[in-house]
């Protein structure tokens, strides 16, 4: 049996209200609010909150795959893969790959994934799937889309919703798309995307899946799916004889917004926190094609550690106040932020203590310590340590809210941290109101875009505070 | 263990205005401190047998090219000496060492920093690539954390470290050679925007440009110079490194400077003094910003831990009080062009020891004391000299 073990989603913190997004622009509104990343998050930083999210309780030595999937990865030639890998601690010889250009590369990596177990390449493949749509300001596009990313661990063990069966289309149209010299997102008359793209390619899918599989599609607990407009999919259940009221999953459109490559999982992770043992799920992206997989979940998704999931980073969140919040944190108004220098070597060289965040235990005195240095800050022990992870939790032992390397308005808080193994560390805070730091506060790390010194993106961790 | 207790002294001083002085380079403020002090001493440049000089930034100058060649003392023995905000002190160190070695007889110790050339909202940095994990803040965000932790232990507030920016704005009214000479109250210390909270722009010393000079040598050969008779004698002169990460230490309290509290230690040993604040007569110590007086008033002993801010409430550390601190006006007043903050300061209680200081002249001083905290509290320096009778 193979299929999905655990589950994942990341969503960021901060919404902007589609109201303030028309009045921006002298357009109309969109209802509700959409998800912003922070201008310290990227596709990549994403994926490591899922990843985090879904791996809650997993040795992540186990974990010998990674696919990422997105159309808004951060480099045109450097692996996403890799650096999610290394972060969330994966082993050397764990299989890596990006799954880009598509809108259902996310269900298309799910398949490669499940391929990859039936062959023997991966015992168990983390997929993540990870979007900040790039499109265009002043448009009902941009008010339409919301960033955030999910997580499927596919295993043949413990396995919670077994994958049944699958079905792929290939179709060659040009739907939405982005070549090289391109800024944005470009696309056609919508409506020749909605009705060949997405409705013909996705209700072939579906159709073709179950004639495949033996499916009965009333018998469906939950259609997961893409989509382009919110009103989409109810078209599509009507045309399978779907009920749109109890067998399509929400899509969060006004809560969250389309999610593109990331959207089918978020709308299948979501379907999985409301399962019942025997539920058949079918998930379903549109892309170039369609992607169509039915699965059905057994009696181990009640045993599941809980998790944020979706519906707990739906519950987290913080209004943006202004839409030139939001440019800036988008980069369309350009700051003079000056990033500080740095060097690839120094980032490969120190690759284990920056990224899945290895500290030292020094095996003479006991203490653990940070970065990993030659000999103890304590008993001055040299060479004699063993390598620990760090936790992920500590407290603010002391702080400053500094305005000298802020490049805005806000100060940025800087705390030395307690980390609960006993560590220190000193990390700046985000996603957080400044003036709401304090000493003993609870915080947890969080990984993101620190600077992009050096020409290439330097990923690291911040702290934030403890929601809930 | 030897000691360089009176086996070196001070042949004469000279010091530039120090300020946001756009007209002049290094060169210039290099060749007015440094003759101001030959002139001072009664030598000439060819007299000068070894120097060093103290600067912190290689856009200052890199090598002791950077001094030698503006004096055109070439040939000589000469070196820089870079150690955060004790390089000025240091190079004085390495200075007193060679001669109280016996090697050399009559040397030069300086320091210089042009700051304001480089255009940036406080300290530049001064490394390269480092990686993501070795970031260190701003020099401000770096002292706030202890002001942080001293209001959580100590239930100081942002009104306690008011006294110190406060008192030296006072003080620095009276000094001609002051950036700032204007007095400031309370109430502007605490409206004052934050640059890193809890310390606003008055809590932190100004950028500035300037250069301050020292000739050393023994006393036999001060005895024919020009300050025969009241040349200055150096008691001790020690430095203490500590850790450039102080926050990855697991038991550090950030309610004290280590390094300060050791160099102090090793320098009233050397100078065989057991109670500071009644020994010591004057001081110019490192108010970069204005916690850190009030911690170093703890950590060189002129009172108990924890009780700085009462101390200097209650007035003691004011021009006429118990241990009168920064009566020049301190870093606040003259700015913080690293590399010649030491040689000021020493050139300052050189003066007062003589009686013939600039500013605020202390009563009739006899054992004077300056201190350097730099880094990310990393490095400390204390001298302390003696008058001439002493």
């Amino acid at each position: 049996m193979i299929g999905v073990q655990a589950f994942g989603a990341y969503i960021p913190l901060y919404r902007l209200s589609r109201e303030l997004m028309g009045k921006a622009w002298g357009l109309p509104s969109g209802p509700g609010e959409r998800a912003v990343a922070n201008i310290d998050e990227d596709t990549v930083t994403m994926a490591v909150e899922a990843g985090l999210d879904c791996l809650k309780d997993i040795d992540p030595k186990t974990v010998d795959g990674l696919f990422f999937a997105s159309t808004s990865a951060p480099y045109k030639e450097k692996a996403a893969s890799t650096i999610i890998a290394t972060t969330l601690d994966l082993p050397r010889n764990a299989l890596t790959q990006d799954f880009t250009d598509s809108l259902r590369a996310g269900t298309t990596a799910i398949r490669a994934a499940s391929d990859a177990i039936v062959s023997g390449s991966a015992k168990r493949v983390l997929v993540v799937a990870s979007e900040i749509r790039i499109s265009e300001q002043e448009s009902m596009e941009e008010q339409s889309y919301g960033d955030a990313a999910a997580a499927v661990l596919l295993s043949s063990e413990d396995v919670a919703a077994e994958l049944k069966d699958f079905y792929s289309i290939q179709d060659e149209i040009v739907g939405t798309w982005r070549k090289d010299s391109d800024e944005y997102i470009m696309h056609f008359e919508d409506k020749v995307n909605v009705k060949y793209g997405y409705q013909a390619n996705v209700i072939e899918a579906i159709k073709g899946l179950a004639q495949k599989s033996g499916i009965e599609l009333k018998e469906i607990a939950r259609l997961a799916s893409s989509y382009i407009g919110p009103r989409d999919l109810a078209g599509v259940a009507k045309k399978t004889g779907l009920d749109p009221k109890s067998q399509v999953q929400d899509v969060f459109f006004a809560s969250l917004g389309n999610a593109g490559t990331a959207q089918p999982l978020i709308s299948f992770v979501a379907a999985l926190e409301d399962a019942s043992p025997g539920d058949d799920i079918m998930l379903v992206a549109h892309g170039d094609g369609a992607d169509a997989l039915i699965f059905t979940v057994t009696e181990k998704i009640k045993s599941l550690s809980p998790r944020l999931g979706v519906k707990g980073h739906l519950k987290r969140k913080r209004e943006l106040s202004s839409y030139e919040l939001y440019a800036r944190n988008r980069k369309i108004i350009m700051k003079n932020f000056k990033s500080p220098p740095a060097s690839p070597v120094i980032h490969w060289r120190e690759r284990q203590a920056e990224l899945p965040f290895y500290g030292l235990r020094c095996k003479n005195c006991g203490q653990v310590q940070y970065p990993m240095v030659r000999v103890c800050y304590v008993c001055h022990s040299k060479d004699n340590f063993e390598k620990v992870r760090l936790g992920t939790k500590g407290t603010i032992y002391t702080f400053t809210r500094d305005f000298i390397r802020s490049g805005g308005a806000e100060p940025v808080p800087w705390c030395v941290i307690h980390l609960e193994d006993g560590c220190r560390v000193f990390l700046t805070m985000t996603d957080c109101d400044p003036d709401e730091v304090k000493i003993n506060m609870p915080v947890e790390r969080t990984f993101r875009l620190v600077h992009q010194g050096g020409g290439f993106n330097n990923y690291y961790w911040k702290c934030r505070p403890v929601q809930g | 263990m030897g000691t360089l207790r009176d086996k070196v002294v001070i042949a004469g001083v000279g010091y530039t205005k120090f300020g946001e002085l756009w007209e002049k380079n290094q060169q210039d403020l290099l060749v007015e401190a440094v003759f101001e002090a030959l002139d001072d001493a009664g030598v000439e440049p060819k007299d000068i047998e070894a120097g060093w000089v103290g600067i912190q930034y290689p856009f200052t100058g890199v090598s002791a090219g950077a001094a030698v060649e503006p004096l055109k003392m070439y040939g000589i023995p000469f070196t820089r000496v870079e150690n955060f905000c004790a390089s000025g002190m240091d190079a004085f160190r390495n200075a007193c060492m060679a001669v109280a070695s016996g090697v050399y007889d009559l040397v030069l110790a300086c320091g210089v920093e042009k700051l304001m050339d480089q255009g940036s909202r406080g300290l530049p940095s001064t490394t390269g690539a480092m990686g993501v994990a070795f970031d260190r803040p701003s020099a401000p965000a770096m002292f706030a954390l202890a002001a942080s932790r001293c209001f959580e232990e100590h239930g100081w507030t942002k009104e306690t470290l008011a006294n110190v920016p406060v008192k030296n704005h006072e003080n620095g009214t009276h000094h001609p050679k002051a950036h700032f000479r204007k007095a400031i109250t309370i109430d502007d210390v605490l409206n004052a925007p934050i640059i890193s909270w809890p310390l606003g722009r008055y809590d932190c010393c100004a950028m500035s440009d300037g250069s301050a000079a020292l000739i050393i040598t023994t006393p036999e050969r001060a005895r024919s110079l020009k300050h025969k008779d009241d040349f200055v004698k150096v008691k001790a002169n020690e430095i203490s490194v500590y850790t450039l990460y102080p926050w990855l230490h697991p038991e550090y309290d950030f309610l004290g400077f280590p390094s300060t509290q050791q160099a102090a230690r090793s320098a009233y040993k050397q100078a065989g003094i057991k109670d500071p604040a009644k020994e010591i007569d004057v001081a110019e110590c490192h108010d970069c910003f204005s916690i850190t007086e009030i911690l170093n008033t703890e950590d060189l002993g002129f009172c108990k831990k924890g009780q700085g801010g009462d101390f200097i409430k209650e007035g003691n550390t004011k021009y006429g009080g118990l241990i009168p601190i920064n009566v020049s006006g301190g870093l606040k007043c003259f700015g913080h062009p690293i590399g010649a903050t030491g040689c000021r300061m020493l050139v300052e209680i050189s003066k007062q020891l003589q009686g013939r200081a600039d500013g605020l002249q202390v009563k009739d001083p006899k054992l004077a004391l300056a201190h350097n905290l730099g880094g990310a509290f990393t490095v400390a320096s204390v001298t302390i000299l003696g008058r001439n009778d002493t």
